[in-house]
């Protein structure tokens, strides 16, 4: 088996990331503020990068994906509760958001653009109203969910979850995807299953929303559903737009930054939000297609060596 | 050449509402063959090529490729069964390269599965690496690979129709059809696709119907030309007897006006 060199350099690069954030924590450097807001970005870059296959990838426009992170923390949570092991639990919590995904996305994949996001909004919302009205855990009131997400657990998923996303990305099948992004009509005429990758897109997104939902509801000591409104839908589309549409790397690096603004700015909660959106509106002033527009990170670092401009002047 | 014609069509229409855009239309194809399908705007050739690939279910009759009922299949079962085509106004996937687009196209007659390249299994690196060479050929066929990298959106015009063609050949077709494909072209350019066409159609041994506007195109290389208008098939036959088909002269000149009348 072979792979690339940049796949070698992924892997060092986050074995010292891991390892140094790691030490840091184990010494005490980094207090448990710190650390937590760590843990937050890397389940934020996890939501980001699986609604970037979606919407970035596969360009359907779905604004329900809170409603995938509740599944996986519900389900996961109920997991640990029933004492299952928490890696289990995780992997339970994004299956089962998986299967939501197959059982919202074969109906409603059918329709495009405003259609389908509303919706993909309406089933978020659905998901929100189920759980509050479900006893079992706990209603409005919310459900106590043990800590279990550290660091590690963490860092394991968000390498997983981008190597997927990346080697699915770059194979025949993501460039399925992004051909039916591109011209759904074409695409099927040159002997793609739109429904197929549409479905699949759709359900491997949920499936890495759901595992952020284990590793979010164990990041707390209790869940309520009303953080899962459609709000929480919008701050994740906007780490997909923000970044730019199409741009893993863009993602991710929105995911990073918005997730620091808005920790830092919870010591200011009356301006908070008018300067959330104030950098919302400079951004997409300076930068419309996003921060990273189409391209991904590599591109900078001489990946594509293109003689006759392609992909750098593309867009 | 074989007996059974390779695309039948028995007495196909549509209708939408209450305007039959196309009805009782007859065609067959034998093997091999270039036909040309002809008509004034609005005749409903672009329909019936829709009929053809599925985009549109028939309304009414049976559509026969290669002795398989074709009625109701989507398009991408349609195009996996042989037949692929190209559009009137060029539906390339314009954010990717030239090289991906094409490879695109080759997606279907790949095998490895949807794991094995989330797994980086080695199924995965021998599937891309032949549809890569595969596409590379097409490009080199059509001289394209110098743009290979280029995007799809920035290529010249005349270029952007060559590779709809080299895509829509690298599906792997029986039965290739092209919708307008000189729309837009000058002079020089359309005696090149003349050529092209001809050297596929001899390389893929393809059968090929194309609607086109152009009748010096048209006239040159179809063996046999169907004619509809307003939805009706009106005449066929080779390119003489469309030339002195009073009814296709009266579809695009008008009339003839009687001398009694005037």
């Amino acid at each position: 088996m072979k792979k690339s060199k940049g796949f070698w350099l992924f892997l060092v690069v986050s074995i010292v990331v891991y390892g140094l954030v790691q030490l840091l924590i184990s010494t005490g450097v980094l207090n448990p503020f710190y650390s937590n807001t760590l843990i937050y970005i890397v389940i934020n870059i996890i939501l980001a990068v699986s609604l970037h296959l979606v919407i970035g990838i596969t360009g359907q426009f779905s604004i329900g994906h809170a409603g995938f992170l509740a599944v996986g923390a519900y389900m996961a949570a109920i997991c640990t509760k029933l004492q299952v092991p928490f890696p289990l639990a995780l992997v339970v919590g994004g299956v089962v958001a998986a299967l939501m995904g197959l059982v919202v996305g074969i109906p409603s994949l059918r329709l495009k653009g405003d259609y389908l996001a509303i919706a993909t909004l309406g089933f978020g919302e659905i998901i929100r109203i189920v759980f509050v009205n479900i006893e079992y855990v706990g209603g409005a009131a919310g459900m106590q969910v043990s800590h279990l997400t550290n660091w590690t657990y963490a860092f394991v998923c968000l390498i997983i979850t981008l190597l997927v996303i990346m080697n699915f990305t770059n194979s025949t099948h993501g460039r399925a995807c992004i051909a039916i992004r591109e011209n759904e009509i074409a695409a099927d005429a040159m002997g793609i299953n739109t429904t197929y990758y549409k479905v699949a897109a759709f359900a491997i997104g949920a499936f890495f929303a759901g595992i952020a939902g284990g590793l979010y509801s164990h990041n707390f000591y209790i869940i309520q559903p009303t953080n899962f409104g459609f709000l929480k839908s919008f701050d994740i589309l906007i780490f997909v737009v923000l970044g730019g549409l199409g741009s893993m790397s863009g993602a991710v690096l929105a995911a990073i930054l918005m997730t620091i603004v808005s920790t830092f700015l919870q010591s200011y909660p009356e301006t908070r939000m008018v300067i959330y959106s104030v950098i919302l509106i400079v951004v997409m002033l300076y930068r419309p297609t996003g921060l990273m527009g189409t391209k991904e990170i590599t591109s900078y670092f001489g990946k594509w060596p293109l003689g006759k401009g392609g992909r750098l002047h593309g867009k | 050449m074989a007996n059974n014609p390779l695309l039948q069509v028995k007495d196909a229409g549509i209708q939408f509402g209450g305007l039959k855009a196309v009805s009782g239309f007859n065609m067959e194809i034998r093997q091999g063959e270039l036909i040309g399908l002809i008509g004034p705007n609005g005749a409903g050739k672009t329909t019936s090529f829709n009929l053809l690939t599925g985009v549109y279910v028939p309304t009414e009759g049976d559509i026969l490729f290669d002795g398989k009922r074709l009625n109701g299949l989507a398009p991408y079962q349609i195009t996996r069964s042989g037949i692929s085509r190209t559009f009137q106004n060029i539906r390339l996937f314009n954010e990717l390269s030239v090289l991906d687009n094409v490879k695109v196209a080759y997606h279907s007659l790949s095998k490895h599965s949807m794991l094995s390249s989330i797994l980086r299994l080695s199924s995965h690196f021998h599937g891309e690496q032949e549809i890569e060479e595969k596409a590379l050929q097409f490009l080199r066929i059509f001289q394209l690979d110098g743009y290979k990298d280029e995007i799809a959106k920035n290529l010249p015009y005349g270029q952007q129709r060559r590779l709809e063609i080299a895509r829509a050949l690298a599906a792997g077709p029986k039965l290739l059809l092209l919708d307008e494909p000189a729309a837009g072209m000058n002079p020089q350019e359309t005696h090149q696709l003349m050529e092209l066409i001809a050297f596929i159609r001899k390389e893929f041994q393809l059968t090929v119907l194309l609607i086109e506007h152009d009748m010096k195109l048209v006239m040159g290389i179809c063996e046999r030309i169907y004619v509809l208008d307003h939805g009706q098939l009106i005449a066929h036959g080779t390119p003489d007897e469309i030339r002195n088909h009073p009814k296709v002269i009266e579809a695009y000149l008008g009339e003839e006006v009687k001398s009694g009348d005037a």
